[in-house]
């Protein structure tokens, strides 16, 4: 039988263990072989983890004492695990390191990666939210360009779907992302928690703008009300109209160019999100590489991690994955450069912002989106489901208040 | 004494193992639900504090609990009525003197229990596609509509009920055809010589004789259709619009997703108190019926 | 009704039920011999145009199905022999011999079979992570070497075993485990053979608590790998369904040869002991 420490090596053995996620995952066994001619002595595993269990996961890993060396860790749930007190302080590794440059990275995105002044992540690559689209139909409904605020926006959806009629939409939301929802919400003024984080601030006239339109796009029918994973395949179904708007993110560009047949390949482009009165805000997501503090092969895990940030190779992740890379000077590479569906979200990161940095925030987000798919089902309405939201979020935040009254940062 | 200190030797490990990783982790549970342990607490036994019943008394006030509670209850109300009527049925017409062929029938019937919930809910969630499954193809041949099985929240749980009855009706059949193996033939004779239809002797011989075995069997299936689980979990994670949380589900979140472990804990004692309250139901009113 | 009526409508009925309990398992087996995509078309194809291994071959290639088939057997094989071992020696003494405790901590143990099992279950996971397990098979086997239902299974059928027996050998000057090993064991044989076929099949389909403790990929069970090859690739219908024919083939085997045994230990288990 497997006794305790199994699968654990010798110290001796230089071996770095590396959790990543989805595409990733695989992506990186492709990168190592050059990671070898450098370190051929460093041994590296990886296991992939479905996006879908991935926070779980980690929890578990930690609760069980079996968290991996190096991980890739979505940035919002960074302050959860620094909470947990799960992840080591980077400050002395970058202070020695020549190849991470903090002032290469979009300063919105190195920002999620510290917490109360101290780094514990080093941005992998970037993931903000906005538009796909059907140029072709859109053009058809009468309209040049993509929308740069709500109204216009709300425009060419009316008129995309009075011209597809009841069996297709204008855009896709899918119930089971938290995301289109928090992009349009985090455009608002107000801040989605208040007093440092202590209580929910859903019930904000910005918050509910924003659920309110989110409602509307649905009870007007210029979005089906499904989740995801009833749609088979959501690039053929963007090919077939069945929706001409779609808020995604950067691995999409790649999967578009290659699900997609030849013939409408021209069809299809990548726009900023509009904001409530003209361009607006969109998250400052993305994945970072984290150590973890029970790590025994710190330096080890450093080395990959830094040759994984390196702008040659963030090229060559660029190239498999089409995830955007964080760091300026990798931008200027010529694919990247003559990548016009790349250009939006250039565009779009100079206006991203962050989500509150709490440890609670994964659960709240979830909370957000139960609620809202409740709201689009007409269960609720629009003020009792900012108010049941603010109530459910100021139960979950309750131990936090009562730790920052003790004066323990969570 | 001999024979004393051996059969300590014998039953130790047994209970060794049943106690430190059953009732020791019962009796710790009981003590988690009176506390907040949660994530804080485990990165730091300091962040840990008592709170009482607040756990118990926080669930109750929570929407989303009762939601779960309201879906087992449904899957329960539903589901064993419907899985015990298709358990006596088989074995009505499995046990049937007429028929040919007992033994494949019974192993027929049986096969779907002993396979791999997982495995056959990832084959049900295909069969139940709206647009490629073939059940809504059958459907339509007699003219029904296209059902989102799985994506609209009135349709999803009665599609995990029927895929639940057909996973286990062949587990009851076993015991119910075995419950009518031992009726006494002569029973049926005499109804027959009064001249008794087939109904009669069912309403009359079968299902009286049959009592103490439906009742033993429908505690036993009410608390297994109280722990539903992984057909959700594979099939629907919950969804849509929760209507496919259980209880179980709900604890399993709330503990192992959120690492609540005292609200999770007190969901565990909660589920177990229903089980408890509906089974008690059960004896009570058999009772009542044995002595009206 | 006539004899021949009635039979005709009663073999109907039967065979109308035996098409619905087997139709998911024939259709899971023909998809998985059918390309990539096939399925997903209206109407359904029933059966594979052309029939193609090559599920199976991405399945033990790429998938690493083997692994998951290697350890959901090691497991269940190294589950069931343990509590085979532990449940007949504690259902033997707790029948045969005579010991202070004995009725109370039966009475207690009677008691508990009303609990169910996740109430255990959060505790037992900082337990196992106090012991340094989690994410071990000792996680999963060790807490499965003793059950209540097993100690008692074994018990009732242990009852039957006449006690001049056990007193003759101890006359002959035969030692507590020499009668164990020699009478009881022997004569408990089908009641072990049911338990084991229980445990194996208990084991093997096991689902929650594998999920909890077992972190690691290389130490998944074929439905733990199963369940999450299919909240990933959703679109791969047919792979999905090779995966599922391949965790469900051996425990449908093993049923298959030893059904008798399964059936006699339902019919135990719900008679009231």
């Amino acid at each position: 039988m497997c006794a305790v420490g199994c699968g654990s090596p010798a110290p001796q053995q230089r071996l770095v263990s590396v959790w990543a996620m989805g595409r990733e995952g695989e992506v990186i066994a492709q990168l190592l072989p050059q990671f070898r001619k450098l370190h051929p002595d460093i041994e590296v595993k990886i296991q992939q983890l479905p996006w879908t269990a991935a926070h779980q996961k980690l929890l578990t890993g930690f609760a069980g004492d079996a968290t991996p060396d190096l991980c890739q860790l979505g940035n919002t749930w960074i302050p959860e695990f620094v909470a947990l007190k799960a992840l080591a302080p980077l400050n002395q590794n970058l202070a020695r390191s020549v190849r991470v440059q903090a002032s290469d990275y979009f300063p919105g995105i190195w920002d999620t990666n510290i917490i109360g002044g101290t780094l514990y992540g080093v941005p992998w690559y970037i993931d903000t939210r906005l538009l796909f689209y059907r140029r072709d139909l859109l053009a058809e409904a009468g309209f040049a360009d993509p929308p740069r605020s709500w109204e216009e926006w709300s425009r060419m959806l009316a008129a995309i779907k009075a011209r597809v009629g009841p069996e297709r939409y204008s855009v896709l939301l899918p119930l089971d992302e938290f995301a289109p929802l928090l992009v349009l919400a985090i455009q608002q003024p107000e801040p989605l928690l208040r007093e440092d984080g202590r209580y929910g601030n859903f019930r904000s006239p910005g918050f509910r703008r924003a659920l309110a339109f989110y409602r509307e796009m649905f009870q007007r029918q210029w979005a089906p009300p499904i989740a995801g994973t009833q749609i088979s395949n959501v690039w053929d179904e963007l090919g077939r109209g069945y929706y001409s708007f779609y808020i995604s993110g950067p691995w999409n560009i790649g999967e578009f160019k290659r699900r997609l047949p030849p013939e409408q390949q021209g069809t299809w482009m990548t726009a900023p999100m509009p904001g409530p009165d003209g361009p607006g805000a969109s998250l400052a997501g993305g994945s970072s590489l984290v150590i973890f503090r029970r790590s025994r092969h710190k330096e080890d895990a450093w080395l990959l991690l830094e040759f994984l940030s390196s702008p040659e190779i963030q090229q060559r992740f660029y190239q498999l994955t089409g995830d955007l890379p964080p760091r300026r000077s990798t931008w200027g590479a010529p694919e990247l450069a003559s990548n016009v569906y790349a250009h939006a979200f250039r565009e779009q990161l100079e206006r991203v912002k962050p989500t509150p940095k709490v440890p609670e925030w994964e659960r709240i987000v979830t909370d957000m989106r139960l609620m809202a798919e409740r709201v689009v089902h007409g269960d609720l309405s629009v003020e009792e489901g900012a108010t049941d939201l603010d109530r459910d979020v100021d139960a979950i935040l309750q131990k936090r208040r009562w730790l920052l009254s003790r004066g323990v940062t969570p | 004494m001999k024979v004393g200190h051996a059969a300590w030797a014998f039953a130790t490990p047994a209970l060794l193992v049943i106690g430190v990783f059953f009732f020791v982790p019962v009796l710790a549970a009981l003590i988690v639900s009176l506390t907040d342990f949660d994530l804080y607490a485990l990165a730091d036994i300091r962040n840990l504090r008592f709170v009482g019943l607040d756990n118990y008394w926080h669930l109750l006030h929570t929407p989303d609990f009762w939601r779960a509670v309201a879906n087992t209850g449904y899957f329960v109300a539903v589901g064993v009525p419907l899985s015990l009527a298709a358990s006596l049925a088989s074995a009505l017409l499995v046990n049937s003197r007429l028929t040919y062929f007992t033994a494949f029938f019974r192993t027929v019937f049986f096969a779907p229990v002993v396979t791999t919930l997982v495995a056959v809910a990832v084959v049900w969630r295909y069969l139940l596609h709206t647009r490629y499954g073939l059940l809504n193809y059958a459907l339509a041949h007699i003219g029904i509509h296209p059902i989102n099985w799985l994506g609209d929240p009135h349709w999803a749980l009665p599609a995990i009920i029927v895929f639940a009855v057909w996973k286990n009706f062949g587990y009851n059949m076993v015991i119910f055809v075995a419950a009518l193996q031992s009726i006494p033939a002569d029973l049926y004779e005499a109804a027959r010589l009064d001249g008794a239809s087939l109904w009669q002797e069912f309403g009359r011989i079968t299902l009286p004789m049959l009592r103490p075995t439906l009742l033993l069997v429908s505690i036993l299936t009410v608390a297994g259709y109280f722990q539903l689980f992984a057909e959700p979990y594979v099939m629907t994670q919950g969804g849509p619009l929760q209507s496919t949380v259980s209880v179980l589900y709900f604890m399993y979140e709330e503990g192992f997703k959120w690492w609540n472990l005292g609200s999770a804990s007190a969901v565990a004692f909660l589920l177990f108190l229903m089980i408890l309250a509906v089974t008690a139901l059960q004896l009570r009113l058999t009772r009542d019926a044995e002595t009206s | 009704m006539s004899t021949t009526g009635a039979r005709v409508l009663l073999h109907t009925l039967l065979l109308g039920a035996a098409a619905i309990a087997l139709f998911p398992l024939l259709w899971m087996l023909s998809v998985s011999f059918m390309a990539g995509g096939e399925a997903s078309a209206f109407p359904p194809p029933l059966l594979p145009g052309h029939g193609t291994l090559a599920n199976y071959r991405q399945l033990f290639g790429q998938q690493n199905i083997g692994r998951y088939l290697t350890n959901s057997l090691w497991l269940a094989a190294m589950t069931t022999l343990l509590s085979l071992l532990f449940n007949s020696l504690a259902g033997y003494a707790f029948a045969k011999l005579r010991f202070r405790g004995r009725e109370p901590i039966l009475k207690v143990l009677l008691a508990a079979l009303v609990i169910p099992s996740q109430v255990a279950m959060l505790p037992l996971f900082l337990m196992m992570k106090w012991l340094g397990l989690v994410n071990t098979y000792a996680a999963v086997v060790v807490p499965a070497m003793a059950g209540i239902f097993g100690v008692f299974l074994v018990r009732q059928y242990a009852l039957t075993i006449p006690d001049e027996l056990l007193e003759a050998a101890r006359i002959d000057g035969a030692s507590e485990a020499r009668i164990f090993v020699s009478i009881v064991l022997p004569a408990l044989r089908p009641i072990l053979v049911t338990l084991g076929v229980f445990t194996f099949l208990g084991s093997w389909n096991d689902f929650m608590w594998p999920l909890i403790v077992l972190t690691d990929q290389d130490l998944y069970t074929l439905p733990i790998a199963l369940a999450q090859l299919s909240r990933e690739h959703v679109p791969d219908n047919e792979l999905m369904m090779a995966g599922a024919v391949l965790t469900v083939l051996p425990v449908l085997v093993l049923f298959l040869s030893l059904q008798r045994y399964y059936i006699r230990g339902i019919l135990m288990g719900s008679v009231k002991g």
